[in-house]
């Protein structure tokens, strides 16, 4: 693996979002509707806590990872410049590597301004900030996996509407998961529930860092990017 | 040997795109790749340039197999699709530098190849302008910029010229015959004039097979044995094409007379012989002799086209 080669997919991905509208809308509305939740019921709960934060951005996620995610690889097969990508010295996953960690970047940004919450609550009553660091680890983490589902989305196809499509399917799949298991047979509950993004995202927000939880997020992100190489090994192979 | 091909197989599904094709480069030599639409040039390139892998057979580029050295061949090749592939919202400088990245160029070397490819391309004013803005003929250079930014040992172009205006053919011509006498040059192309202002080999294919490789001197002379003349003549009045073919069949080389073109009392001709023989001095004293006004009389050189034609028509074959 060469770093320097996701390096320079990386940077090429951040400023092409920044070159473009995307970054500013992904922005902007997730910002916009963050801070109606976050606003609207504040002063009534009369709670300094982060909670609505936490539990509405993975919610947003749902349609922002895909979304941010769907031009991606599916854009490249579009315009033929995949052809470019492919006959340079990079391997499938220097490639995918670097726009994974571009949009991540992104996320990150996206994510940054809601520290001025942290900062106004922490001014006007106590905050607990090991379960904020917390919080916001789990969001980096559960932000990880959707964008890596929605990578591989972009990689399956060509048309940038299918790959949303698609990567929402998967990814509201896997959050819905713990929420129908009052209707399964209790093995597989079990099961099902290990696989939901909720479930360890649950744990670490409230402050608790297991790393059963940790090497749950890093194996989904590590299988969504070496399913999304594959799709492109493929096809070079095809 | 730059590049050696052997046996090369590649099925879209059922169909054969190439079916056992080989044929080997030279390094220091320009080959043109000719063939009609949908024969499997682009499929053939895609392999040699690792975007595409074979479904049998084997490429050796500088000595390293497509299949086991990939990463090697990529390094060396530089590469032009077809599908010029450009990043509509980057300028051309940008887009210079992120392909020399992704090249591997030398950080150091950046921004001296990308002068140098910027003026060898002439994209001097157009250098800060998002490709997107460009005229198909500049983006054409653009990417021909791109392919060579790492100095490529070996330039493979699908259709280089294509969208290009005359002057600018020319001159991206010219960029190719200096740069074929150090490096290995593949250029595919349908345009067959470009084959031969260009190349110093042909090799034509037609429905994934190769029906014809070398010089294209050679190429003419096996394929047609014979010599054709073309010949313009004022005539007296009262003479028909029939009376004076006639005159003409009695220098025994002639087969064929046939007319081009007849006007007043001007006549246009191509003469044909069934060997290599040249009947102009023959054809003046028969002008002479009968008093005809002979305005003008040329060889006429089997073209390439001729050539193309009658491999890649099935009709004649």
């Amino acid at each position: 693996m060469n770093f320097q080669n996701i390096k320079n997919i990386y940077l090429k991905e951040l400023r092409s979002f920044f070159n473009s509208p995307v970054a500013y809308i992904v922005i902007v509305v997730y910002l916009t509707i963050l801070g109606w939740f976050f606003v609207s019921n504040l002063f009534l709960n009369n709670m300094s806590t982060l909670r609505t934060v936490f539990e509405m951005t993975p919610f947003l996620l749902l349609f922002f990872a895909p979304a941010m995610t769907m031009r991606s690889i599916s854009e490249e097969k579009k315009s033929g410049t995949l052809e470019l990508l492919f006959t340079k010295p990079i391997k499938e996953f220097e490639i995918i590597a670097g726009k994974f960690l571009a949009a991540w970047a992104l996320y990150f940004f996206t994510l940054l301004p809601t520290l001025l919450y942290y900062i106004t609550i922490t001014s006007i009553g106590d905050l607990d900030t090991g379960a904020v660091i917390g919080g916001y680890l789990g969001l980096m983490l559960v932000g990880a996996v959707f964008l890596a589902i929605s990578i591989f989305g972009s990689a399956l196809t060509e048309n940038q509407v299918v790959a949303f499509i698609v990567s929402l399917f998967i990814v509201f799949a896997l959050f819905i998961l713990d929420k129908v298991l009052f209707y399964l047979p209790p093995t597989l509950a079990v099961i099902l529930e290990y696989i939901s993004v909720d479930y360890h995202f649950s744990n670490i927000a409230r402050g608790v860092i297991d790393t059963r939880d940790i090497i749950y997020y890093l194996s989904m992100i590590g299988f969504s990017l070496y399913l999304a190489t594959s799709v492109l090994q493929k096809r070079r192979w095809a | 040997m730059s590049i050696q091909v052997q046996n090369l197989i590649k099925l879209y599904g059922d169909a054969k795109a190439v079916s056992d094709i080989s044929f080997e480069v030279h390094s220091g030599e320009i080959l043109g790749f000719l063939g009609p639409n949908g024969a499997g040039k682009t499929t053939t390139m895609r392999i040699i340039t690792c975007y595409l892998s074979p479904n049998a057979g084997s490429i050796k580029v500088e000595g390293h197999d497509i299949q086991t050295d990939s990463l090697a061949v990529r390094k060396l090749v530089g590469y032009l699709p077809e599908q010029n592939p450009l990043y509509h919202d980057m300028n051309v400088l940008e887009y210079l530098e992120y392909t020399a990245q992704l090249q591997g160029v030398g950080k150091s070397y950046i921004p001296q190849r990308m002068r140098e490819m910027v003026e060898a391309c002439g994209l001097g004013e157009m250098k800060h302008k998002d490709i997107g803005q460009l005229s198909k003929g500049y983006r054409q250079r653009v990417g021909l910029a791109a392919a060579m930014i790492h100095d490529p040992k070996v330039l493979i172009l699908d259709e280089p010229t294509s969208g290009l205006d005359p002057n600018q053919i020319v001159e991206i011509r010219s960029l190719i015959r200096e740069l074929g006498k150090q490096k290995t040059v593949i250029l595919s192309t349908h345009i067959l004039p470009e084959v031969q202002a260009t190349c110093n080999r042909v090799v034509i294919i037609n429905r994934g097979k190769i029906v014809a490789d070398g010089p294209i001197a050679d190429l003419q002379r096996s394929l047609h044995g014979g010599e054709k003349v073309v010949l313009e003549i004022e005539f007296p009045d009262g003479q028909s094409f029939e009376m004076i073919s006639v005159q003409f069949k009695t220098i025994p080389a002639i087969e064929t007379v046939s007319l081009i073109e007849e006007r007043d009392n001007v006549m246009r001709f191509s003469v044909e012989t069934s060997s290599a023989i040249d009947i102009r001095k023959e054809l003046f004293q028969l002008c002479v002799q009968k008093n005809w006004g002979l305005l003008e009389l040329h060889r006429a050189q089997t073209s390439l086209e001729d050539i193309f034609r009658q491999l890649t028509s099935d009709v004649t074959k």
